[in-house]
């Protein structure tokens, strides 16, 4: 005969290990893993500091992303210990885990004994709607999703790069964009710069930028900066951005650039363009390599595309413009591997994407030092390439 | 024969290719192998004294030949040598 409910879970708690919330919490700094497996809507009430959010409908399919290693411990709970009762029986039986234990009580004894209890920034359901593709994911979830509401981006340019990365990550809700462009817009742009329209030919391109990214997510701030950026300028706009997005389209903004990043440790996530040909790379100050690293020296003009107008195909901003908005993501919320160290060079026409390895220069003029040892008359040193260009013609 | 990736700016001086093989046992033997055939690319390689110009990174294969032997990195038939100048540019055409 089938046994009843209660019988069943009383054989289920026989064969699972159980932990009192006394040794969790001990457990708690130590980073053990631990799931809460009640429903999201609980989860957000309030749960355990540091527990990650699997529901038990979803336990099979996205524990291997929340714990890979199978003999790493595992404790679950829920509200009272019941649910996690059963969820350690699936772990330890049916997928391999080896140290699966259940919290007795589950959170009501948790609370019980006055032990801390994290509430969670709820996410409005409006906002649950918007980002459920991204709460589906294992990796982001409300937690990452939050994340991303509250990280900072600056994006250098609202051009041809700058488009695709601002529409993109203003739809994945990156709570702050901060747009640097001095320009307004112009018909040769819209043959690349997704973000603006023919209507709004001749209007600065930051309120252009503005419009749009609005119209997408109202919830985006954007910051405005119609100034190019200089020396006198950087060190104020860029600081308290959390990723830097680098489009620009001359040297010399770009050493300034590479140097106050390092000065004030922010990631850039830089790319450029040119014909056919995309390059991208992320500089994370001290963890790989930093621009001066990978060129220590900018080209004499004649090897200088920047100097004077170029020619690209209209989708390949788009291409290099999304690589950077998705290594953006990936540096805001901390998973995968950035290209850091790397710097990926795109043929479109041959449609391959080749890889070479960035170093950190041991002598680099400016990542080898202490960032406080870098002064301000030091960012951007450059030798004088406005010569150089204007030598060029 | 080596394989060499020419960067879009050089170009204009190897005869619009994007690809050409040039013979060498090692990197500084296939680089000034392609120059004497593109003497164009002679100064914007090399320095006066023979060296690589810093702006210009060499990598065979997926490494930079700066860590490894330099211009002297033994180079096989069945190697690619990819040339980068340092490029800059959203769209400098942007700027009118």
């Amino acid at each position: 005969m089938s046994p009843s409910g209660p019988e069943l879970l009383r054989q289920i708690k026989s064969q699972i290990d159980e932990v009192d919330p006394a040794e969790v919490k001990e457990l708690l700094d130590e980073g053990v893993a631990i799931v809460d497996v009640r429903g999201s809507e609980e989860f957000a009430t309030g749960h355990l500091p540091g527990a990650k959010s699997i529901p038990r409908g979803h336990l099979e399919s996205r524990i291997e992303a929340a714990v890979p290693d199978r003999s790493a411990p595992v404790i679950l709970y829920c509200a009272s210990g019941n649910r996690s009762a059963y969820a350690a029986r699936t772990l330890a039986e049916d997928m391999g885990y080896e140290n699966v234990r259940s919290m007795k009580g589950g959170i009501a004894l948790w609370k019980d004994r006055g032990h801390e209890v994290q509430i969670p920034r709820a996410l409005s359901s409006e906002q649950r709607d918007r980002y459920s593709r991204h709460l589906l994911i294992p990796e982001i979830g409300a937690e990452g999703q939050q994340k991303l509401l509250d990280a900072k981006v600056l994006l250098l340019g609202a051009g041809g790069l700058g488009s695709p990365t601002a529409l993109y990550l203003a739809a994945a809700g990156v709570g702050t964009l901060g747009i640097v462009d001095d320009d307004d817009v112009d018909l040769s742009n819209l043959q690349r710069q997704v973000i603006h329209s023919t209507e709004r030919v001749g209007t600065p391109k930051v309120d252009s930028a503005e419009q749009s990214i609005h119209a997408l997510n109202p919830d985006v701030k954007v910051v405005k900066y119609p100034v190019r950026i200089d020396a006198s300028n950087i060190m104020e706009i860029i600081d308290g951005y959390d990723v830097i997005v680098d489009g620009v389209d001359n040297f010399p903004t770009r050493y300034l650039l590479n140097d106050a990043t390092v000065r004030l440790r922010i990631p850039v996530v830089s790319a450029s363009i040119l014909g056919f040909d995309g390059q991208l790379s992320v500089f994370k100050p001290y963890d790989g390599p930093c621009y001066r690293c990978l060129f220590r020296e900018p080209p004499p003009a004649e090897l200088a595309p920047s100097c004077g107008a170029n020619g690209v195909l209209g989708v390949l901003p788009g291409t290099m413009g999304l690589l950077q908005a998705t290594e953006v993501v990936k540096l805001i919320l901390g998973i995968g591997e950035p290209a850091i160290g790397r710097l990926l060079l795109y043929d479109a026409l041959a449609a391959t994407l080749t890889e070479v390895r960035v170093h950190r220069d041991p002598d680099c003029p400016i990542c080898s030092r202490d960032p406080d040892q870098i002064t301000d008359e030091e960012l951007g040193a450059f030798p004088d390439y406005e010569a150089f260009c204007a030598a060029a013609g | 024969m080596a394989t060499i990736k020419i960067p879009p700016v050089l170009r204009a001086s190897v005869g619009g290719e994007r690809e050409l093989s040039a013979a060498g046992a090692n990197v500084g033997d296939v680089l000034r192998d392609m120059a004497a055939s593109h003497p164009a690319t002679q100064s914007q390689l090399f320095s006066a004294e023979g060296e690589l110009n810093r702006y210009v990174n060499v990598y065979l294969n997926d490494e930079d030949v700066r860590v490894l032997d330099g211009l002297d990195t033994a180079v096989g038939e069945s190697d690619t040598l990819v040339i980068l100048p340092a490029m800059a540019g959203g769209t400098g055409a942007a700027r009118r």
